[in-house]
C-alpha cells in the first residue's frame, strides 16, 4: 500500500477510575476533590484509539503516529511512564488543564493549534483519532470540534474498526443501536475517528519501547506550549457523580429458582 | 520537642502517597527508566500474579503450567532483562541494585513468591555476574536474557544451589558435602570434573536449565571449595528432585535436587589457575557467596516492607466499611462513616505498622542505592589493586589498613571547621576513590544485613498485627490484599538467603568496624541538626537513642560479666545479637527521617505534589516521630538489659550489707542531714532485718553515664503520643480509592 497516514491521537489524562471522585466547587468553578493528587491514567477511550492508531501505522509503510495531549505537564509526565511503554509514538504536549470541567471549545482550539504546528505533518493525510467520549465527562464533543477547526468533514463516532483498502479508501465500522455496526466507506483522509473500544487488547508494558520513546518524550514535555483555558463565560448549574443504586433485601432461605426468576423479571421490566 | 507542632494539623493527609511521593522518597524522581520499570512490574504484579493468587494457584507445591506463565510475563514486561547489561541483551545501563529492589517491591506488594521466582533467576546468575570469567559472563548472561524479536530460542533459567540436606549446609555454609573431583586430565587439555551435589530447598529448580552449585574439593588435585555451573544437558544425573512441601511463596518453585554430572573445568565460577599439578579455583565458594548475598539480601528485605505498606489501604477500607449496610449504621452516623475507625486503638496500631513499613522501605532502598554507588567504585578498587599487584584476601586487608586510616582522617577533617582544615590534605582524601570505597563499603556492610534482619523480622511481627486489624477476615483466603499469605510469606523472607541468626552474626562484626562507628557518630550529630530545624520528626529522640546504643557498645567491649567473662565476643550471642537488633531500629528510623527531608526538599519542584505537600509532609513527620519513639523504646530496653543484666545482683549477705545503711546510723545522720532517712532505700536493722525484696538495690557505680542517657531518652519521648493521635486523626480522614486495584 502506498498511501501512508499521518495519525494524530488526541488523548486526555483522567483520574484513575478506581479513585473516589467527589465533585467540589473550587475557586474557578467545579472540580474534583484532590484532583491533582489522584493517580491519573490516559483516558481509556482515547487509549483504544492510540493502540488502534499504532497498529495501523505499523502495517502501512511510511505512516506516522503522534499523541497530542493537553494536561498539567507534570501529570502528563507521570502518565507517560506507562503509556510510553505501550507503543512507539511521538508526543506533542500541551500544558493545560485536563479537568473534565474545562471548556471543550477552548480545549479543542488549543489542540487544533498544536496539531497544525507539528513539524512534518501533512494535514491532507491526517487521520484524527480520539475517544468518542471521555472518562472525565463523557460530553464527547472535543474531537468533533477539533475536526471542525481543521476543516475535516468526514467524521465517524463510536468506531470499532478501520480497514484500509488498496485504493487509499478505508472502511469504518461505527457502533449503532442494538449492538450493530454501521459500515461506511470513506474515500480517504483526512477524517476524524472517535473510537469506542476497537478490537485490540491493551499492549503489555515494555520498558524497552518506553526507553526508546522517552528519548523524544522528555524533550517534548520540556517544549510543551502553555494553553490558557479560562473559565470565563462558563457556568455549571449542577454537577454530580452518577448515583449508585443499591436495593438490598435480606430474605432467608429463598430457593435459587425464585431468586433467578426475580432477577429475570427485574431485567425484563423495561 | 514537639511543642511547636499543633494538636491537630490544619490539613491532614489527603490521599494515600502516590508514585510522585514515592519517587522522591526513594530517590528515583530523575530516573525515567526506573519509573517505567515500576509501572511494568506493577502491571505484572496486579494482573497475572494477583489473578494466580486469587484463583488458588498457591494451593499446590508443584510447578504448574499456570505458574510457569509468570516466567513469560516477566520476560515480556522487561523484568527478566533488568539484570543484564545492554551488551548481554539487557536495556538498563549501569548498576541494577535499585532497579531490582523496585521490582521486588512491586511484585511483593501482591505476592512475594512471584518476587522470589523472578529474583532467584538473578541469584543463580549473580555468582557468574560478580565473580565469573568474562567468557562465562558473556555466555550465560546472554542466554538468560529473553530472546530479541526474531531470535528463535528459549530464555535460559537458573537456580542457585548452596543449601544441602541435613546435616550439611544451612546457616553454616562451610558444612559442604557436595564434592568436585577430577575424572580426566589429559596433559595440556581442559580437565574434566565430576560433580556430586544434593540440594535442599532450591528455588527455581522445577524448571532451571542451569545451576550454580557450591562444592568442596574431594580430590587432592583441587584446592579448597568453589562454585560450579551445571547444565541440564550435562552427562550424568540432573534430577530436579521432589517439590518442597512448603507453605509459603507457592508461586515460586522449590525442590530438593540431586546432581551427579561431568563438566569441563571451565565451569568453575571465576576460573582457576594450575599450580604444582593442582587446580586452584580463583574464588572459593564462600568468596563467591559473600559477593552475591550482600546485594541480593537487600531485595528480600524490601519484600516484607512492601507487604506492610500494601496492607494499609485494605485495612482502612475494611475498618471504614465494617458496619455499613446494618440497621444500626445509617449514612451520616459515625458508625457508618468511620466504622472501626471510631476506635482509637484500631487507628494507633495501623499507624504503627505503617511507620514500620515506611522505615523498612527507606532502609532497604537506601541500601540498594548505596550498592549502586559502590558497584563502579568496587571495580575501580579491583583495578587499582590489580595494578599494584595486590592479590589475595590477606594482602588486601593489609593494604586497606592504610586506606582505612586515611578514611578516618577524612572523617576527622570533615568534623573540623572548614577554616581549620588542612585544605590540601582534605582535598586529596576527598578525591581518593579508595577512601570513598572504604567509607561506603563500611556502611553497606552494615545496612545490608540490618535491612535483611530488621525489615523481615520486625516486618513479620507487624504483619501479624495487620491481620489482627482485619479480624477473622484477616486469616481467610478471601482477605483483600492477601494479608494472611503475606504474613506467612514473611517468615520465609526472614529465613532464606541467611536467616536472622546469620544477619545478626554479620552485623555483630561489621558494626564494630571503626570506619562505620565513626560515621555513626557523625549521624548522631546529623540527627540533632535535623531536629533543630524539624522538631516534630523525633530526630532528637533518635539521636539520643543512637548515643545510648554507642555508649552501650563501648561499655560492653571493655567490661566483663559477674564472673569475669568478656562480654562483647563472638561466642556471646546473648550480647552481640540483641545489640545488632537494636541497631536495626536505629538505622531504619534514621533513613526514614532522611527520606522525609528529601521529600521536603524536592517535593516543591513537582507541581502535582504542591497542592497537598504540606499535609503529606505533616503526616510523614508524625510517622517518623512515632517510629523514633518506638525505636528509642526498643533500644533503651535492649541496652539496659545488656548493661545491667550481666552484673550480679547484691544479696542480703555480708557483701550486700556493706552498701546498706544501718538503722541506728541513719538515725544519727538524720540529725545532720534532715530527710536522708526517707531517701535511703536499703536499711538494715540491728538484728539484721531488711526490707522484703531480692537484695539491696544494685549499685550503678560506673554506669551513671548510661543512667543519665537512659533517663534523658525517656524524656525525649515527649510528644510522641501526640503525634500518634494526629496520625489517627489523619488515618480516619484520608481519601482512599473505591476498590483495591488488584487482582485486575
Ligand atoms: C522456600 C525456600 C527456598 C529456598 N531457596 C534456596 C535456594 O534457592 N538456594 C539455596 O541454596 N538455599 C535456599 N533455601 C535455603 C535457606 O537459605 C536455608 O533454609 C537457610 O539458609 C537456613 O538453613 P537451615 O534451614 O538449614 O537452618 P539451620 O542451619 O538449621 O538453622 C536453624 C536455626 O538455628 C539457629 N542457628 C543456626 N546456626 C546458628 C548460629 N551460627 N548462630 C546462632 N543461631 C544459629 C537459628 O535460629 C537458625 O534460624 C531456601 C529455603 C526455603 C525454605
Amino acid at each position: 500500500m502506498t498511501n501512508p497516514y499521518h495519525v494524530v491521537v488526541c488523548a486526555s489524562v483522567v483520574p484513575d477510575p478506581l479513585q473516589t471522585l467527589e465533585p467540589i466547587t473550587g475557586p474557578s468553578g467545579p472540580a474534583l476533590k484532590n484532583e491533582m493528587m489522584l493517580p491519573a491514567i490516559l483516558d481509556p477511550w482515547a487509549s483504544h484509539a492510540l493502540y488502534e492508531g499504532a497498529n495501523l501505522v505499523k502495517h502501512i509503510a511510511g505512516s506516522k503516529l503522534w499523541l497530542v495531549s493537553m494536561a498539567p505537564k507534570a501529570k502528563l509526565q507521570q502518565v507517560m511512564m506507562t503509556v510510553a511503554q505501550k507503543v512507539p509514538l511521538q508526543l506533542v504536549a500541551v500544558d493545560g488543564p485536563s479537568s473534565g470541567f474545562a471548556d471543550a471549545h477552548q480545549t479543542a482550539h488549543a489542540l487544533a493549534a498544536a496539531i497544525r504546528a507539528i513539524a512534518g505533518i501533512d494535514l491532507s493525510r491526517l487521520l484524527l483519532f480520539g475517544g468518542w467520549e471521555s472518562a472525565s465527562r463523557s460530553a464527547g464533543v472535543t474531537l468533533q470540534l477539533i475536526g471542525e477547526e481543521l476543516g475535516i468533514v468526514d467524521q465517524f463516532q463510536g468506531v470499532d474498526a478501520i480497514t484500509p483498502q488498496e485504493d487509499g479508501s478505508f472502511e469504518v465500522l461505527e457502533r449503532v443501536e442494538g449492538a450493530r455496526h454501521q459500515v461506511s466507506l470513506c474515500a480517504g483522509p483526512p477524517a476524524v475517528l472517535g473510537w469506542a473500544t476497537g478490537n485490540l487488547g491493551e499492549p503489555r508494558n515494555d520498558p524497552q519501547v518506553g526507553m526508546a520513546n522517552m528519548r523524544t518524550i522528555m524533550p517534548a514535555l520540556q517544549r510543551a506550549t502553555v494553553a490558557s483555558i479560562s473559565a470565563d463565560g462558563m457556568r455549571y448549574s449542577n454537577v454530580a457523580t452518577p448515583k449508585q443504586q443499591r436495593q438490598t433485601r435480606i430474605v432467608k432461605e429463598l430457593p435459587a429458582e425464585d431468586i433467578a426468576r426475580e432477577i429475570v423479571q427485574w431485567i425484563t421490566q423495561e | 520537642m514537639a511543642t511547636t507542632v499543633p494538636k491537630v494539623r490544619s490539613e491532614t493527609l489527603r490521599t494515600l502517597p502516590d508514585d510522585n511521593v514515592r519517587q522522591i522518597l526513594w530517590h528515583f524522581a530523575d530516573r525515567y527508566d526506573l519509573q517505567m520499570l515500576v509501572q511494568s512490574a506493577r502491571e505484572v504484579a496486579r494482573g497475572p500474579v494477583a489473578r494466580l493468587v486469587s484463583e488458588g494457584s498457591r494451593g499446590t507445591h508443584e510447578w504448574t503450567s499456570k505458574k510457569a506463565k509468570l516466567l513469560e510475563a516477566f520476560d515480556q514486561s522487561g523484568i527478566t532483562a533488568v539484570f543484564m547489561d545492554p551488551e548481554h541483551g539487557g536495556y538498563l545501563v549501569g548498576p541494577k541494585n535499585l532497579a531490582l529492589a523496585l521490582i521486588a517491591f512491586e511484585l511483593a506488594w501482591v505476592d512475594a513468591g512471584a518476587a522470589t521466582c523472578s529474583l532467584a533467576g538473578c541469584l543463580a546468575l549473580a555468582p557468574i555476574h560478580e565473580r565469573g570469567t568474562p567468557e562465562q559472563r558473556a555466555h550465560y548472561m546472554a542466554l538468560a536474557a529473553p530472546p530479541a524479536p526474531g531470535e528463535d530460542r528459549h530464555t535460559y533459567r537458573g537456580a542457585f544451589c548452596l543449601t544441602e540436606p541435613i546435616p550439611y549446609v544451612g546457616v553454616d555454609t562451610g558444612m559442604l558435602s557436595g564434592k568436585v573431583r577430577i575424572t580426566e586430565w589429559v596433559d595440556g587439555q581442559e580437565p574434566l570434573l565430576h560433580v556430586e551435589k544434593r540440594g535442599r530447598f532450591i528455588t527455581n529448580m522445577g524448571f532451571a536449565n542451569f545451576v550454580t552449585a557450591a562444592v568442596d574439593s574431594g580430590d587432592d588435585r583441587i584446592k579448597g571449595s568453589c562454585m560450579v555451573i551445571i547444565e541440564e544437558s550435562d552427562p550424568g544425573v540432573f534430577d530436579r528432585g521432589t517439590p518442597t512441601r512448603k507453605l509459603v511463596h507457592q508461586l515460586s518453585s522449590t525442590c530438593d535436587p540431586i546432581f551427579n554430572v561431568h563438566v569441563p573445568a571451565s565451569r568453575i565460577v571465576g576460573g582457576y589457575t594450575i599450580k604444582d599439578g593442582a587446580i586452584i579455583p580463583n574464588y572459593s565458594h564462600s568468596e563467591v557467596i559473600e559477593a552475591v548475598f550482600k546485594r541480593t539480601r537487600v531485595t528480600v528485605a524490601l519484600m516484607t516492607s512492601a507487604k506492610l505498606l500494601s496492607a494499609v489501604e485494605p485495612i482502612i477500607r475494611y475498618q471504614r466499611g465494617r458496619f455499613r449496610g446494618s440497621e444500626q449504621a445509617k449514612p451520616g452516623m459515625l458508625r457508618y462513616e468511620l466504622g472501626l475507625q471510631q476506635r482509637q486503638d484500631a487507628l494507633h496500631r495501623l499507624a504503627n505498622l505503617w511507620a514500620i513499613g515506611e522505615a523498612g522501605a527507606a532502609l532497604g532502598f537506601a541500601a540498594a542505592r548505596l550498592y549502586d554507588e559502590i558497584d563502579p567504585l568496587e571495580r575501580e578498587k579491583d583495578a587499582i589493586l590489580a595494578a599494584k599487584g595486590i592479590r589475595g584476601g590477606k594482602a588486601q586487608l593489609r593494604f586497606f589498613r592504610d586506606v582505612d586510616q586515611s578514611a578516618l582522617e577524612l572523617l576527622r577533617l570533615e568534623a573540623t571547621a572548614e577554616e581549620k582544615r588542612n585544605r590540601d590534605v582534605y582535598d586529596t582524601l576527598k578525591n581518593d576513590r579508595l577512601v570513598e570505597f572504604a567509607l561506603k563499603d563500611a556502611v553497606a556492610n552494615v545496612l545490608c544485613p540490618a535491612a535483611k534482619l530488621w525489615n523481615t523480622g520486625t516486618g513479620a511481627n507487624s504483619m501479624r498485627e495487620a491481620l489482627s486489624l482485619m479480624g477473622g477476615y484477616g486469616i481467610t483466603e478471601d482477605c483483600p490484599g492477601f494479608l494472611a499469605y503475606k504474613w506467612m510469606d514473611s517468615q520465609l523472607e526472614a529465613t532464606y538467603e541467611g536467616p536472622e541468626a546469620v544477619q545478626r552474626r554479620n552485623l555483630s562484626v561489621t558494626m564494630t568496624n571503626e570506619l562505620f562507628l565513626a560515621q555513626f557518630r557523625q549521624w548522631i550529630a546529623e540527627m540533632r541538626r535535623v531536629a533543630e530545624h524539624r522538631p516534630g520528626t523525633g530526630a532528637c529522640t533518635l539521636a539520643t537513642a543512637m548515643q545510648l546504643w554507642l555508649w552501650t557498645y563501648r561499655h560492653l567491649r571493655v567490661t566483663t560479666d559477674a564472673y569475669g567473662g568478656a562480654l562483647y565476643q563472638s561466642a556471646r550471642q546473648g550480647v552481640t545479637f540483641p545489640l545488632a537488633d537494636a541497631l536495626g531500629w536505629l538505622l531504619a528510623t534514621r533513613q526514614q527521617t532522611l527520606d522525609l527531608i528529601e521529600l521536603e526538599a524536592k517535593g516543591p519542584e513537582n507541581p502535582v505534589l504542591a497542592e497537598g505537600l504540606a499535609s503529606t509532609l505533616g503526616f510523614f513527620t508524625d510517622l517518623c516521630h512515632i517510629q523514633a519513639a518506638r525505636a528509642a523504646g526498643e533500644v533503651g530496653r535492649i541496652c539496659a538489659e545488656l548493661v545491667f543484666g550481666y552484673n550480679r545482683h547484691p544479696a542480703w549477705d555480708d557483701e550486700g550489707y556493706k552498701g546498706c545503711y544501718q538503722s541506728d546510723e541513719l538515725d544519727s545522720l538524720e540529725g545532720l542531714i534532715p530527710g536522708i532517712a526517707s531517701c535511703a532505700t536499703d536499711v538494715v536493722g540491728p538484728d539484721g532485718s531488711h526490707p522484703a525484696k531480692a537484695g539491696p538495690c544494685a549499685s550503678c557505680q560506673g554506669l551513671e553515664g548510661f543512667q543519665r542517657l537512659r533517663s534523658k531518652l525517656d524524656g525525649c519521648l515527649t510528644g510522641a503520643q501526640l503525634a500518634k493521635d494526629r496520625l489517627a486523626e489523619a488515618l480516619s480522614k484520608v481519601m482512599i480509592p473505591e476498590a483495591l486495584d488488584y487482582p485486575r
